[in-house]
């Protein structure tokens, strides 16, 4: 089947608006989610706090 | 260097350089009479001087157990090192261009040293040399402490580094013979893509390696951006090379695309450069040193969160507000002005999330000029992605387009956020990495950050002017419907705006080069007693991990 001109512009103009608003939610509902606050909080936070400034070794 | 190789890894570095030898060797006798022979002599000379390196420390004794009780650093300040030589050298060459187009004549006659084979040498020798060994040095930096995990190994560091660096140096000698596939940004020809298509899937895996040992559950963000920069800068770099050489034995290749799909895949490729390459890895480099080096938590990680995404959505598709009024289909061309006006609202997260993080310490930012170029950074990232998405509406780019006005908005990125992040980044992370209490000479450091802003101000000012003018002139009608002005009137008005912008050039210029004799001289200075350093030693077991004064 040959990809036309008008296939790809159908293509764009109707897949291409649903994906990234489905993707734009996903990130919003992600971003916050009342379960993620806490491991955010602490990622935040844990870059400030390696004063030891090793790694871990296990 | 070799010392820090376990004897495998030793192996290892010989069998790959022996491999690039008879590689370099295969392309100098392929390439007789080409430049690509000139490269394949260069890979090979180079391949052999390793070679001789790793046996000269070869039969050193092995590097100790105890080496993974610290992050392994010494890649990290060669980077550094070595992304401020490239920044003195590609910024000189920027300068010396600046001045050819106020006096054409500067050329003196030789062809490698005319404006087309020097501006690449510039573009490249900033954006890969200095930008790109910063990038890959501070990423080495940050991932391992934000990981809080070593490396996985010794020698794919090196790896990366060093062969990231002699794809530069292959570019670059490379402009000046003339071998160039006329792409911006993507000038160097199909053996040199080949060459960091491998580098760069090694820099890829060893990130993830790295990130699989982490300690931290959740991924510092600042990874997120850097691994973005990698992945990215990967799917453009091989999508928009795709090319046949003429022969196996000649530099000169042809693109698999053609017309109006070749400028796309171009401009595709270059937009996403300033995407990915540009802004998403240098924005990893602030949201780790900025929060670090004011001692705050980033205000907040939920915008920086979104703010990635929607930076990772957006661009992919702005890159055809490059093509305005050509014969790409219109909708295309809105399609990429739709998505640049939308790219101001994670742009604006971003910049906005950094200047809120220093709300509450502005005292810092007036005493510290690390901190200082971290801020203007920020701000000059707000700026610059709002000029970019209103040049990029298709009316406004009808006067900027093809104008200085596109010199003074990359170079309002390039040098006002770009190049000052990662001077923030440097002087923050070389005392850290020397394990010195400041550098050589914080005087300095404010001395090169006052040169750094009046330069950048000088060079976009000028650049405004010029390309305001320019366009002006160019859509300027007369009576009898004919334009008004020759191209050489145009030409006329614009050489004042040359002759300031390469004095803004040169303050750019001298504030780099003192950047770079400061981390010399820190370097070199004697460092103080290690218990001095409370702040970068290892915690004796039992010892609370959060001490006072943090």
């Amino acid at each position: 089947m040959a990809l036309d001109h008008d296939i790809l512009v159908w293509f764009s103009k109707s897949f291409g608006l649903f994906y990234l608003l489905a993707l734009s939610l996903i990130v919003l509902v992600y971003a916050y989610w009342p379960a993620n606050r806490k491991p955010f909080e602490r990622a935040a936070n844990a870059i400030l706090h390696d004063d030891d400034d090793k790694p871990y070794r296990g | 260097m070799i010392a820090e190789l376990t004897t495998n890894e030793r192996q290892t570095a010989l069998v790959i350089l022996l491999a690039l030898a008879v590689t370099g060797l295969a392309m100098a006798i392929a390439g007789q009479g080409d430049p690509f022979g000139v490269h394949g002599a260069l890979v090979m000379v180079v391949a052999i001087a390793g070679v001789f390196t790793v046996i000269s420390g070869y039969y050193a004794p092995e590097p100790s157990d105890s080496r993974l009780d610290s992050y392994y650093d010494t890649p990290t300040k060669f980077g550094i090192v070595v992304a401020m030589i490239w920044a003195v050298i590609a910024m000189f060459v920027g300068d010396w261009v600046a001045w050819l187009l106020a006096y054409p004549n500067l050329t003196f006659d030789a062809a490698w040293s005319s404006f087309g084979r020097l501006r690449p040498v510039h573009t490249s020798g900033v954006i890969f040399g200095f930008g790109g060994n910063a990038l890959i040095a501070t990423s080495f930096y940050v991932m391992q402490r934000t990981s809080r995990a070593r490396l996985p190994d010794q020698l794919s560091p090196w790896f990366v580094l060093l062969g990231y660096n002699l794809f530069c140096i292959v570019a670059a000698t490379g402009y000046l013979m003339g071998v160039t596939q006329s792409k911006e940004y993507a000038e160097p020809e199909w053996y040199a893509d080949i060459w960091l298509v491998i580098v760069w899937v090694a820099y890829f895996v060893l990130y993830l390696r790295t990130l699989a040992r982490r300690k931290e559950p959740h991924i510092y963000v600042a990874n997120w951006y850097y691994l973005a920069f990698i992945l990215v800068v990967a799917m453009l770099h091989i999508v928009n090379n795709l090319a046949v050489p003429i022969s196996w034995g000649s530099a000169k290749s042809y693109s698999l695309f053609s017309g109006v799909q070749d400028a796309m895949t171009e401009w595709w490729y270059g937009h996403n450069a300033v995407a990915f390459f540009l802004t998403s890895g240098f924005l990893g480099m602030l949201y780790y040193y900025m929060p670090k080096r004011a001692g705050r938590p980033i205000y907040s990680y939920r915008m920086s969160i979104i703010s990635f995404w929607g930076i990772t959505f957006f661009y992919m598709w702005a890159g055809s507000h490059h093509l305005h009024y050509t014969a790409l289909p219109q909708w295309v061309q809105s399609l990429g002005m739709t998505f640049s006006v939308m790219l101001l609202i994670p742009s604006w997260v971003s910049a906005g999330n950094a200047l809120m993080t220093l709300n509450g310490a502005w005292n810092k930012v007036r005493d510290d000029a690390v901190l200082r170029f971290m801020m203007v950074a920020a701000v000059f990232y707000g700026l610059t992605t709002f000029e970019g998405s209103f040049m990029a509406i298709r009316p406004v780019n009808s006067l900027s387009h093809y104008t200085d006005w596109t010199v003074g908005h990359v170079h309002a990125g390039a040098l006002g956020w770009v190049a000052m992040i990662t001077f923030g980044a440097i002087y923050a992370s070389v005392p850290w990495l020397w394990k010195r209490e400041t550098m050589y000479s914080p005087r300095l450091v404010e001395v090169h950050f006052w040169l750094a802003l009046a330069g950048t101000v000088i060079y976009v000012f000028a650049m405004w002017n010029s390309g305001i003018i320019q366009g002006l002139m160019w859509r300027t009608y007369n009576e009898s419907g004919t334009l008004a002005y020759s191209f050489v009137d145009s030409l006329v008005a614009m050489h004042p705006y040359y002759i300031a912008r390469a004095v803004g050039g040169v303050f750019f210029l001298l504030g780099t080069a003192i950047g770079l004799y400061n981390i010399w001289m820190t370097i070199r200075t004697a460092p103080r007693a290690a218990s001095e350093l409370a702040a970068d030693r290892p915690v004796l077991a039992g010892a609370p991990a959060l001490q006072a004064g943090e």
